[in-house]
């Protein structure tokens, strides 16, 4: 056992409020921060990855960009293109934030491709959960329920991810069009035999990446027609480290997910829309209430993604659960965090 | 006994002998017509079990519902009276999953078959569970869509027991499991409350409950309804058939393909024996003189499939393949497939009785089960045919037995233990896809440590209480699996410290 393992162990058993963090990239998520640092950094490094098994296996301190030059070199990636947000990302916080990039609606979200985990819950054991291959049925799918938990079930030591070969073949078309034509051509696209891996449309442009074999790639741009975006890469990766200008500045940052059919929304304020319509960026001081009711119409759901005080963090910034799902949420956090150190609020404020 | 004096615990198995069934069966009585609800044992007899015929019970009753308000009414009967309530779909499951409760009622949602609505352009189906998984992808077909995991069972078996068991299927390499395709589940919960899990968008606030409810085995919840993602059908697909003098080598070109970073549409590995079985059966055109064949599937686009079939021919030529074809028809491509999918009859014909095991083992590691295999063969005096999910690492053994030999089941478990056990040594899984159900419960004790299966059952408590849901499945007791013996050693610590031996 190592020692920084046995060092977390010994924190997490003083049974005080801990706030997990790796490099604090994503400190200005969710709820307030709340209890003393868990520095999880040194327990860093690739445990397994065999390319030809589409697996790779990291400790939670192991930095995104370490394990996406790894793949890289065997022309391999992760999938779901996890936003960063910063130059130090941890794999751990990537999974414990469950944020999907703009390939999402192509390959599937960043739980998709979870495989297994270790985890160290309240009561400083060490649980072990799915494993390194494809296909496991054995158990409950714990793993996978890490997701997007924010550390807030225990705190994840190593985790196992899917892996894919990078596409052979990738171009980028911008055309020009209003956002409800936008909305229209992005869900008629989604249900044809495209290789369409994103989408994004702000300002009357219309943006898409095309990925998959090369035939098939200058198949559809020619299908779809527009203007071929040079230095496309900048641009995908700019949207998704929210360096893009439309995210710039101080005002607060509404992340909208609805069905991806939904029509133009009735919420004045800059907008911005990827996943075929399915996520949207608005910008703007709107109450909670406001965005909530709209969401509501139209079966969504909303978050204060960046910007909100610390009163607003205080009362939550994600949707509240209706109270069944609450009360299962709490049992959950019970099971894993019974004396409720973990990330205290961090998601809700009882969990 | 009302349930609020029962609950559910990691500890021993609950009794539910004292269930009052006179009063079970009145208070179902008044929910349900009377074609809907069965208490004669002869009509109990179709129930006894699900797709693996080995193990049966018949339940004190069966129930089947029309609509939610029924299977409400049913689920709050049986919680009022501490009943153990099985659900159960088209009963094709190959785990014991749907296996009755002695003390407890079936389920079927057979009758909630209704696909509730389409939308092509949203590209997602609503539909009750008892919709057979094909008929989506039927009744999508006209759009250009369809739903993409198709377990091999899936002319018959349900969305909700595709749910409960996280189904896959041959092209789930490329298209990915249930888990992956399934957007939402309304859930009834053990007090009759309902819940909706996922949603129409991308996501839902809070924990992914969703991904944890799918493969929980109607443990958690019973689902009334499910929405799907649609895909867009490929425009075409082609298969090629390799042959291979050495099983090791089909092992290495699978690897081969996959480090030329394609992702085929399906990848599939049959042994020897197995294509002797199922050629005369089928006419497939399978060589014969291979020692394993593989085949791989692409599609897309004609120009895309071109493409790709081209590449994975010349990574399987240099990989050593004795002999490469590729279908030059859609009828030539479904004969190739019709032989792996008639695998499991094949194996019926030439056995009285077989066993299909379902462990998942890294693929590097298939030599190593192979020869093992072998071995086992020779040790129980038992032959065995080899189909493989070779994409993905679920290996599919179908052990050949007759049932009536005497000592020939008892040497069939053991030799399908000791499989799943060394799938488990080798770095896998026990179950791929079929789920631990009955069938594998006691090889739960290999794959976990008392502190998980005590996570699982705390898990299973989170959602249901009394512990009425399908009890005795999937997850083994803490005692269960102190007296299987399995008191492996890993990692210089006994399992299971806390329990007394006997």
């Amino acid at each position: 056992m190592s020692n920084v393992v046995e060092d977390f162990r010994s924190r997490i058993l003083e049974k005080k409020p801990l706030r997990i963090r790796g490099s604090g990239s994503k400190d200005f998520y969710g709820g307030p921060l709340v209890g003393d640092v868990l520095e999880t950094r040194a327990h860093a490094g690739i445990v397994n990855y065999e390319p030809t098994e589409l697996v790779v296996t990291a400790k939670c301190g192991t930095s995104l960009a370490e394990i996406k030059s790894v793949l890289a070199a065997r022309r391999q990636f992760l999938p779901f293109e996890a936003p960063s947000f910063g130059d130090d990302a941890t794999i751990g916080g990537v999974l414990a934030a469950g944020l999907s990039g703009p390939r999402r609606m192509a390959v599937g979200s960043l739980r998709d491709f979870v495989l297994g985990t270790r985890i160290m819950d309240g009561s400083g054991r060490e649980l072990k959960f799915g494993g390194e291959v494809m296909k496991n049925v054995a158990g409950y799918d714990v793993s996978r329920l890490m997701a997007g938990s924010l550390g807030t079930l225990g705190l994840i030591l190593e985790v196992s991810l899917k892996v894919l070969p990078l596409p052979v073949a990738e171009s980028t078309l911008r055309l020009e069009m209003t956002q409800a034509d936008a909305l229209a051509v992005m869900n008629r696209w989604a249900g044809k035999p495209l290789p369409i891996s994103a989408t994004c449309w702000h300002d009357g442009l219309l943006t898409v990446r095309l990925s998959g074999a090369e035939a098939a790639v200058r198949a559809a741009q020619a299908t779809l027609g527009g203007e071929v975006l040079a230095d496309a890469d900048a641009f995908w990766d700019d949207l998704r480290e929210q360096r893009a200008a439309f995210f710039g500045g101080e005002t607060p940052l509404w992340r909208l997910a609805v069905p991806s059919v939904t029509p133009v929304l009735d919420l004045p304020g800059p907008i911005l829309l990827e996943w075929n319509g399915a996520q949207r960026w608005l910008r703007g001081e709107f109450q909670p209430s406001t965005v909530r009711e709209v969401m509501t119409t139209v079966g969504g759901h909303a978050r204060l993604f960046r910007g909100a005080s610390e009163a607003h963090r205080a009362v939550g910034v994600f949707r509240p659960l209706p109270p069944a799902i609450h009360a299962i949420h709490k049992r959950l956090k019970q099971v894993f965090d019974p004396y409720g150190m973990f990330n205290p609020g961090r998601m809700y404020s009882d969990l | 006994m009302g349930s609020g004096q029962r609950q559910h615990s990691a500890e021993a198995e609950q009794d539910f002998s004292n269930i009052d069934r006179a009063g079970l069966l009145a208070a179902l009585a008044g929910i349900l017509p009377a074609s809907a609800l069965l208490a004669e044992r002869e009509d109990l007899k179709p129930y006894e079990c699900d797709g693996l015929s080995a193990y049966r019970e018949l339940p004190v009753a069966v129930a089947l519902p029309e609509n939610e308000a029924q299977v409400v009414a049913v689920i709050k009967a049986c919680h009022a009276a501490g009943v153990p309530i099985v659900a159960r779909g088209a009963g094709t499951g190959l785990s014991g999953g749907a296996l009755p409760h002695v003390n407890g009622v079936v389920l079927s949602l057979a009758k909630m078959k209704k696909i509730v609505r389409i939308d092509p352009v949203a590209c997602v189906a609503v539909v009750q569970p008892g919709v057979r998984n094909l008929a989506i992808s039927e009744a999508a077909a006209a759009h250009g869509l369809y739903y993409a995991p198709d377990p091999s069972s899936q002319i018959a078996c349900t969305i909700g027991g595709n749910v409960a068991e996280n189904s896959g299927g041959v092209h789930c390499l490329k298209y990915g499991l249930t888990v992956h395709n399934v957007l939402r589940a309304r859930v009834v919960l053990v007090d009759g409350e309902i819940i909706e899990l996922g949603n129409h968008g991308p996501d839902a606030p809070g924990y992914d409950l969703l991904a944890l409810f799918i493969g929980s085995e109607g443990l958690l919840g019973i689902v009334t309804e499910v929405t799907v993602k649609l895909c867009p059908k490929p425009q075409t697909a082609q298969c090629i058939m390799a042959s291979f003098d050495d099983v090791m080598k089909a092992g290495e070109a699978v690897a081969a393909v996959i480090a030329a970073g394609i992702i085929p549409a399906g990848l599939e590995m049959m042994d020897k024996p197995a294509t002797a079985a199922v050629e005369p059966f089928v006419k497939a055109g399978y060589d014969l003189n291979a020692e394993a064949i593989l085949l791989c599937e692409s599609d897309g686009t004609p120009d895309e499939v071109a493409e790709e079939i081209a590449r994975m021919s010349a990574v399987l030529q240099g990989s050593g393949a004795t002999e490469i074809r590729v279908s030059t028809s859609e009828a030539e491509r479904l004969k190739f497939w019709a032989g792996r999918k008639a695998a499991f009859p094949a194996a019926g014909r030439i056995s009285a009785d077989y066993y299909c095991m379902d462990g998942t083992i890294p693929r590097k590691r298939l030599g190593e089960m192979l020869t093992a295999i072998t071995g086992m063969e020779k040790k129980y005096g038992l032959r065995c045919i080899n189909v493989f999910h070779a994409g993905d690492g679920n290996l599919h053994p179908l052990i050949l037995y007759d049932a009536n030999i005497p000592g020939e089941l008892v040497r069939t478990e053991a030799f399908g233990a000791e499989i799943l056990k060394l799938s488990v040594d080798l770095g896998g899984t026990i179950t791929g896809e079929h789920g631990v159900g009955y069938e594998k419960i006691n090889s739960m004790c290999d794959q976990f440590a008392s502190d998980e299966l005590g996570v699982f059952h705390a898990v299973k408590a989170a959602f249901d209480p009394p512990g009425l849901l399908n009890p005795g499945k999937a997850i083994p007791t803490l005692h269960r699996c102190a007296e299987f013996g399995r008191m492996h050693v890993h990692g210089g610590q006994v399992k299971f410290p806390e329990l007394e031996r006997l």
